[in-house]
């Protein structure tokens, strides 16, 4: 029996966009209030759920045409490198550091490269997160 | 005004726990699932939305600072819970789950009985 869907993806379309606002939320906000790289990624990977959930899995595929296994590659990647970013400065691996940066909207504003660390494992739980999620989806 | 402020802030969360006691009560004694979500869905949004409005409220006008993810949990709720208990419910009626014996009107049959003629 085909099922009509309307107030669900409508719902959807609406509710994706505040779960991915708050998910960016509570990922810069790691450093000084509770949140951080790995909740704000599985957090991210509930919107892409829902609209897994919501639609087909080639609608998402064809709106989102993201290979989740590179995505988890390029966040491991880019944990690594700033761990070796801190032997170019003569200090252990993984030193991290911060200074107050004046921009342009924000004013005076910390900017640390913990937060390079938090976007890899930000990428590295969406992809492994949603690897799983479309793995066991997609076999019959 | 604090005093004020305390007054509205304590009736909005008691009011909220009040409305959500009365879900939990109508999920006990209504008779079929239809109704039943019905006492789910409705009252205890009202009831969860009243007592996130009085934290919203004790945040804003006795520790003087906003805090605008209480409010996009408001939306958040108000706009999902309803969509929830829809689409529980349609979930019930195309598994087969009957109706009260009681119930005089059910305008879905006609449109099913024609599908499945087809």
């Amino acid at each position: 029996m085909k099922t009509n869907d309307v107030i669900f993806q409508t719902a959807t379309k609406v509710i994706v966009f505040i779960i991915i606002l708050y998910s960016l939320h509570l990922f810069f906000s790691g450093h000084y209030t509770p949140g951080g790289g790995f909740i704000g990624g599985l957090m991210t990977a509930g919107a892409l759920v829902l609209l897994l959930l919501a639609f087909d899995i080639k609608t998402v595929v064809n709106t989102l045409p993201l290979d989740y296994i590179k995505l988890t590659a390029t966040g491991l990647l880019i944990a690594v490198l700033t761990g070796i970013g801190s032997f170019f400065f003569k200090v252990p691996f993984l030193t991290h550091t911060f200074s107050y940066v004046e921009l342009p909207f924000l004013g005076e504003t910390a900017l640390a490269t913990a937060v390079l660390f938090d976007l890899g494992v930000y990428l590295v739980v969406i992809g492994v997160t949603m690897t799983i999620i479309q793995t066991i989806g997609e076999t019959e | 005004m604090i005093e004020i402020s305390k007054f509205i802030v304590g009736y909005l969360i008691l009011q909220g726990a009040i409305l959500s006691l009365i879900a939990a009560i109508g999920v006990i004694r209504l008779p079929d699932v239809y109704t039943r979500n019905h006492a789910a869905s409705k009252s205890a949004t009202l009831g969860v939305i009243s007592i996130l409005l009085g934290l919203f409220l004790q945040y804003i006008l006795i520790d003087h600072h906003a805090n605008s993810r209480v409010l996009l949990g408001i939306i958040f709720v108000f706009v999902t819970a309803p969509v929830a208990g829809h689409l529980i419910s349609r979930a019930a009626y195309n598994t087969g789950v009957p109706l009260w014996n009681k119930s005089v009107q059910d305008d879905l049959a006609k449109v099913r009985s024609k599908q499945k003629s087809r």
